[in-house]
């Protein structure tokens, strides 16, 4: 994208200390607003420098905390991710579980390497009512940032290489900001990384984006356009929110492959990427729970829980994609209106031109600005649909994608625990045969094989439970999150429109008088 | 369907300024949709002698409508005058194809939608119907505020006849002599307007028209492709707010409400803008085929002069060339005394409507924009309000 290039990034101190701050209010005031800043519309064409939001210094991280920082679970009005002003009532009495008992995660069984910088007591909970009540945890300090998307190479074997930039307070980081480079496929080889060690327990893993290879291959031949430029902001935006929901997710942000993504400053090549997308992976994921999903035996009294919750999860994704289709077709019809109406401005301005009443020739060609400006006010109110609705409404479509990937993982977890029962039971019965035959030698093994498989469906159901716990954990966690972000989302959504609205009333203000003075 | 339309509820949208005296006022006091045909009840009020009472109404179509209209344009006595544009024919087809098509796709939406765009159509179809009495009622208005042509005798059968004049459309013959007519007419038209004039008033009025007519009718058909746009996005936000109601229901709400705004706005520029420049084109349409007929007058006299000159020369036919001579020179300076009054006219008319309706144009899209403002800013405010 043209504009996002031509920035140069503040430079994140790694040795100094300073604050970014000063530097950049001294240059071009639209430098890195649009990184942070929640309202300011991220489409290169429609940078109006004149906005308001030019006035703010761009510090990376200083707008971060006016707007929506990581995991736009922050709303817009809190200032600081850290402390938001109504929670710190919850955290007088919050009981945080931390969740290091996964036994793939290595190195972090003890939760001894995180410390986080809130006070509070740890304890684990002891039941599921006590999960239930927990509050609000996953305000970390920490802060990640997508930037400055620049093309790496020429033709088709180029890359688009972004800017990752953190800022964090956390100890288990060896700075506290720090930037590296890394390109869509690094993006995908950690997603997969995560899911071989974490899908298999029940965390709803973020899902990245999507490929493209049409839009890809547009940016990778050079052409310089508007809809490649879009393609690239999109696809940082998406990027961003992608790791912000990797590092604002507790057990993920502990794993080491995190870390390294956000650390190392050259990450080896992700490789057989190329075959397995997000999507890719969802879609065995898929596959395998629709067979999964053909059992409808009832578990245990909880299950209606879980049942009722894959039900809403499924209602709801139908609902995500029916609402994308339109605003999809929303969006269309602006660019459509946006065409329609430069193309009367031009003609009233012609008419204007005819007209030899001088008052009323004026007042023509006034209106014909005016339209000019309605259609810029259309057009950026059509991006405004696209990147901040259309984008939320797609990246919930795929996170209830992973959300029913969880289930399903949990309903895979309760059939291994059942077969591994049904085995035992076999070989109970192969023993009981076996002692009225009068076999010793074949009963001791008989024996030791039940022994053997006693011990695996008392694993089987302990990780049974455990993933059933994990489930509704993450279920629940992502539930705050999602209603957090559709509202801070939308809100900012509502407030573009609003400052079009001012903008459309301004316009008008200035037309009436003119109209007025025809004569 | 039928729809009427209460006597209050009309929109006088091109017209300004119109010299509605006691002696001669019409109107169209009420008007019945059906199957294909749309009857208007006009009514009128005078205090003329040649009427046999002061108020009466009578019930006419679209057809006699248009026979008035042709009857002033045939008649050479008023070839010097700006005939009032004919009123264009109620069209509902477009109207009447999208509530088929919604009848159609019912099965695919709610119950709640359904209904809603149901709404809308039906106020769609509403909204031609009154723009069609408009149009209607605006050229009765014309010639009854026309000093000359509000005394022709067809005008006055028109008003009080209370039975159907009779007038069927036009059969096929008569349409292809009429399409062959407008060849010809059109032809001798770039002929008559190459000859330049002697008087530089009507040189400039010609050459302005021209451009000023071709230019209104470019931006007639770029404002209602415009206008489409707009109001096609409807449909979308009305889904979009009926499923976020599943989320957040004031921000369906809002949805709901800013829709219903933009559809007035859409609404509103069709009548305020929209229909000023067709109005426009036809009246310019009209002022060009005035110039015509004096141009054409121009050059049947200038034909008689020379006829007259050869006839003098040769001394043969004079006084029959010095008849048609006189004929010619009266009808052109008659033409011309009145056609300069008729384009001044026409002209003060053009600015006043369009100053009246630029200027609600402009009030009606700020009283939308702060009404959608206003919305937006509470819906906002809470949503941040309420975390």
């Amino acid at each position: 994208m043209a504009a996002s290039s031509r920035r140069n990034p503040p430079p994140l101190p790694g040795a100094e200390n300073q604050d970014p701050l000063s530097e950049m209010a001294d240059e071009d005031s639209d430098e890195g607003e649009d990184i942070f800043v929640g309202n300011s519309n991220p489409v290169a064409e429609a940078f109006q420098p004149d906005t308001a939001n030019g006035e703010e210094p761009a510090d990376l991280f200083s707008e971060a905390e006016t707007s929506t920082a990581v995991n736009s679970s922050i709303t817009t009005s809190k200032s600081n991710g850290v402390h938001s002003d109504n929670e710190n009532d919850l955290f007088a009495e919050v009981s945080v579980e931390l969740s290091m008992e996964n036994p793939s995660t290595t190195a972090k069984s003890s939760g001894a390497e995180f410390t986080p910088s809130l006070t509070r007591s740890a304890t684990q909970p002891e039941s599921m009512e006590q999960l239930e009540e927990e509050k609000d945890e996953d305000s970390f300090d920490m802060e990640v940032a997508v930037t400055n998307p620049e093309k790496i190479g020429d033709g088709m074997n180029a890359y688009m290489a972004y800017k990752v930039s953190t800022r964090t307070t956390l100890p288990m980081f060896r700075n506290r900001t720090f930037s590296v480079w890394r390109r869509f496929s690094d993006f995908l080889g950690l997603y997969e990384k995560l899911s071989v060690k974490h899908s298999l327990n029940g965390c709803i893993i973020p899902p990245p984006p999507e490929k493209s290879v049409v839009g890809m291959t547009k940016v990778k031949v050079g052409k310089d356009d508007s809809s490649s430029a879009d393609f690239v902001e999109r696809r940082r935006a998406a990027l961003e929110r992608y790791l912000q929901r990797v590092v604002c997710h507790p057990s993920l942000l502990q794993d080491p492959d995190v870390r390294e993504f956000l650390e190392r400053d050259e990450l080896p090549r992700a490789v057989g990427t190329h075959t397995l997308s997000g999507a890719g992976f969802l879609k065995m994921i898929n596959r395998a729970s629709d067979a999964v999903s053909k059992m409808t035996i009832k578990i245990s009294d909880s299950d209606a829980w879980f049942d009722n919750k894959l039900q809403e999860v499924e209602s709801e994704e139908l609902q995500l994609r029916k609402l994308h289709a339109v605003v999809d077709s929303l969006v269309n019809h602006r660019k459509e209106l946006c065409g329609n109406t430069a193309v009367f401005a031009k003609s009233m301005a012609m008419l204007g031109n005819s007209e030899d009443n001088t008052a009323l020739s004026r007042a023509l060609s006034q209106l014909a600005e005016v339209e000019d400006k309605m259609e810029t006010l259309h057009q950026e109110q059509a991006a405004s649909d696209f990147f901040i609705l259309a984008e939320l409404l797609a990246d919930y479509i795929r996170l209830l994608g992973a959300v029913r990937g969880c289930f399903e993982q949990r309903m895979k977890t309760w059939q291994r625990w059942q077969e591994a029962q049904s085995t035992l039971q076999k070989k109970r019965e192969v023993e009981a045969k076996l002692l009225w035959a009068n076999k010793p030698d074949k009963l001791q093994q008989a024996k030791e094989e039940i022994t053997e498989w006693e011990g695996k469906v008392t694993q089987y159901e302990r990780d049974f439970d455990r993933i059933s716990v994990t489930v509704r954990k993450e279920f629940l966690r992502f539930e705050k999150e999602k209603s957090k972000d559709f509202k801070s989302q939308i809100v900012k959504y509502l407030e573009s429109l609003l400052q079009s609205q001012q903008r459309h009333v301004k316009f008008w203000e200035a037309f009436l008088p003119e109209a007025k003075a025809i004569a | 369907s039928l729809h009427t339309i209460p006597h209050s509820d009309k929109a006088k949208t091109v017209n300004v300024d119109l010299q509605t005296d006691a002696t001669l006022q019409v109107d169209i006091s009420d008007a019945l949709s059906e199957r294909d045909k749309v009857k208007f009840t006009v009514h009128t009020k005078s205090t003329l002698p040649n009427f046999k009472q002061n108020e009466f109404s009578v019930v006419r179509q679209h057809e006699e409508f248009i026979w008035l209209h042709d009857s002033f344009v045939e008649n050479e006595e008023y070839a010097g005058y700006i005939i009032p544009p004919a009123p264009p024919r109620p069209d509902f087809d477009a109207s009447r194809e999208k509530l088929q098509k919604l009848g159609e796709g019912e099965g695919s939406m709610t119950k709640e939608e359904f209904t809603k765009m149901k709404q809308e159509l039906e106020a769609e179809y509403l909204a031609i119907f009154k723009k069609t009495v408009a149009m209607h009622e605006v050229f009765l208005c014309r010639v009854a505020a026309h000093p000359v042509l509000r005394k022709d005798m067809n005008f006055h059968v028109f008003l009080e006849y209370n039975q159907d004049l009779s007038v069927r459309g036009k059969n096929k013959r008569e349409k292809m002599e009429d399409f062959f007519k407008n060849v010809v007419k059109s032809a001798d038209g770039v002929l008559v307007a190459g000859v330049k004039d002697v008087d530089d008033f009507f040189e400039h009025e010609k050459t302005f028209l021209l451009e000023y007519h071709n230019r209104v009718k470019d931006a007639s058909s770029k404002s209602d492709r415009m206008i489409r746009s707009h109001k096609s996005k409807s449909p979308h936000c009305l889904i979009i707010s009926t499923c976020l109601g599943k989320f957040f229901l004031k921000v369906s709400e809002l949805f709901e409400k800013t829709r219903k705004i933009e559809a007035r706005v859409a609404a509103d520029e069709d009548l305020k803008l929209a229909d000023l420049l067709k109005y426009y084109l036809r009246e310019s349409q009209a002022a060009k085929d005035l110039l015509y007929r004096r141009g054409r007058a121009l050059v049947d006299y200038e034909n008689a002069n020379k006829a007259l000159d050869k006839a003098r020369a040769k001394n043969k036919d004079v006084l029959q060339a010095e008849t048609s001579q006189q004929v010619c020179c009266q009808k052109f300076e008659k033409i011309s005394e009145s056609a300069k009054q008729e384009l001044i006219d026409f002209k003060t008319r053009r600015v006043a409507a369009f100053r009246k309706n630029l200027v609600e144009l402009a009030e009606l899209e700020l009283k939308h924009a702060k009404g959608n403002l206003q919305l937006l800013q509470s819906c906002v405010g809470v949503l941040k309000g309420d975390t």
